[in-house]
């Protein structure tokens, strides 16, 4: 793996290897436009795996597009792909520069919380204080407060995921990419870092990708949710949420559009 | 203070009853004690010659202390190096396992042509020594950050330089530091080895120097003694090393179990 081998300083770059379909509507400043793309791998028998097979999906500006499917599905693939972790074997990716947000919070363990939420600014060569200020800023809106000089050892699970996420946010980039963030929570954990993710969207809007394999999770949180096909990964469904937030997960709409995504996922697994 | 006593007193127990066993195994035993002598005779030889065993102490604690601060320094920049280029893995690498092997009788004379007989051949035998534990443990640390964490930084706009700042040269602290630990083992042991083998000028020479003098002249119990003083100044050495990994990297003695 070579990150920075052929580094493209996190310009507005399109990749682009064959001929590109046409972008499906607009491109403007944050909007998402995954057309056609393939990707394969080597694992390390040499054996070839097509973890995603012509995929395309569309998010719109500040729009959460979920992005489900079983595991192994290349969902991580296709976050590194947008965000040009890796390029694409066949067709186009075109959106704003990504920030990650790991299935794992990452968070370093020599740095406290809130010098790990700053973490981007300090690499943007925003002086210390400064940094510090901005992420503090946050964390007063973000129901962090009094956790600032926490080292990351004190932070309770969901504290980790909100540092980690709001690391995220001050990487100053309009594009999120969120993979399972709260994939390994409790369940009443992760119920309320649902209704704070919706909180913190509404104060700070953002075009979110997030990859999850908990539908219920996709239905709850956003605004479309796409449904993966085992690998090789491909759209075998999507759905148009449009319910009011915040959304109960036993509200009788929720029920039924889960139930819609999961026999997508049903029929595609052969169950 | 209490709990600090109490900590110590397995170990003080144990160094006892050793000391009993050799005090026995010589009294009975047909040993001839210009071979071993007594626990109790090489107690009054460290008494009765703290004197010039404290002055050969103190060139021989230079030595190993600027020894293992310079391999500490070289076997981390190396390690650096190794990690950040493949070329140099390959290229460097084996030869740095290959100086491991070269006695260093063998290059003795060549130090002493090179820097004569002071401090200078003796603290390039201890580098040599030292580097490459700190080397293994350092390329081992840089080498498990999580590829993950890089794939991160990449996303917030990291130079790799940055991404090795934040990431990977808080990561491999710890484990330099712990090399260090093991190198201060072997430290001790080069010193002497540099003292026997270079030659060296003045009156207190170094531990190591009169070890081999006091042999030689069978002053077998100050041997011993001088000895029994390496033995407690590698001890310090090494919990002082401890201590500074502790204030360096107390993180990485908090348990890994997070709250939840």
């Amino acid at each position: 793996m070579n990150l920075w081998g052929n580094a493209r300083e996190g310009s507005n770059v399109q990749i682009q290897l064959e001929p590109a379909r046409p972008p499906i509507e607009d491109v403007s400043t944050a909007a998402v436009s995954v057309a056609g793309v393939s990707r394969a791998y080597r694992e390390r028998g040499g054996m070839r795996v097509q973890a995603l097979a012509d995929i395309s999906l569309h998010a719109a500006t500040h729009e959460l597009l979920a992005v489900v499917g079983p595991s192994g599905c290349g969902k991580t693939t296709l976050l590194e792909l947008i965000c040009r972790l890796q390029a694409p074997d066949a067709g186009s990716i075109e959106c704003a520069p990504a920030a990650l947000m790991p299935q794992h919070d990452l968070l370093l363990p020599w740095l406290s919380a809130v010098d790990n939420a700053a973490l981007a600014l300090r690499i943007a060569r925003v002086p210390r204080t400064r940094a510090r200020a901005r992420a503090m800023e946050l964390f007063a809106e973000l129901g962090l407060k009094g956790f600032e000089q926490a080292g990351t050892h004190q932070l309770s699970g969901g504290m980790r995921q909100r540092v980690a996420f709001v690391r995220t946010l001050l990487s100053g980039k309009e594009l999120l990419c969120l993979d399972e963030p709260f994939g390994a929570l409790d369940a009443i954990t992760r119920a309320e870092m649902h209704a704070w993710l919706v909180d913190a969207l509404r104060r700070e809007p953002r075009t979110v990708v997030l990859v999850t394999h908990d539908v219920e999770e996709a239905i709850v949180l956003a605004d479309r949710v796409a449904v993966l096909s085992p690998r090789p990964g491909r759209v075998v469904g999507e759905l148009e949420v449009g319910l009011e937030r915040p959304r109960s997960r036993t509200d009788p709409q929720v029920v039924a559009l889960r139930e819609r995504a999961l026999m997508a996922l049903g029929r595609e697994s052969g169950r | 203070m209490m709990r600090r006593v109490l900590n110590a007193l397995p170990a003080v127990a144990l160094l006892m009853l050793l000391l009993g066993a050799w005090e026995v195994y010589v009294d009975v035993g047909s040993v001839d004690r210009l071979v071993l002598p007594a626990p109790h005779e090489v107690g009054a030889a460290l008494w009765n010659n703290a004197g010039v065993l404290a002055s050969n102490l103190r060139p021989t604690a230079e030595e190993v202390v600027l020894g293992i601060m310079l391999a500490l320094a070289s076997g981390f920049a190396l390690a650096v190096a190794i990690h950040l280029s493949p070329v140099l893995r390959r290229a460097v690498y084996p030869l740095a396992v290959g100086s491991q092997a070269v006695p260093i009788a063998v290059i003795a004379a060549l130090l002493i042509f090179w820097w004569g007989f002071g401090i200078l051949p003796k603290l390039a035998v201890i580098t040599l020594i030292c580097f490459f534990p700190v080397l293994v443990t350092t390329v081992d640390g840089l080498a498990a950050v999580d590829p993950e964490q890089l794939k991160l930084l990449r996303t917030l706009d990291a130079s790799r330089w940055q991404a090795f700042r934040f990431a990977e040269l808080p990561a491999a602290l710890p484990a330099a530091i712990s090399g260090a630990r093991i190198a201060l083992t072997v430290a001790v042991i080069g010193a002497y080895i540099a003292e026997s083998q270079t030659a060296t000028t003045g009156a207190y020479a170094g531990l190591g120097h009169e070890i081999d003098a006091d042999l030689t002249a069978l002053q077998t119990p100050r041997a011993y003694a001088a000895a029994v003083v390496l033995f407690v100044f590698a001890i310090a050495c090494f919990y002082t090393l401890a201590l500074a990994e502790r204030r360096l990297a107390p993180w990485a003695h908090r348990s890994r179990g997070e709250v939840r």
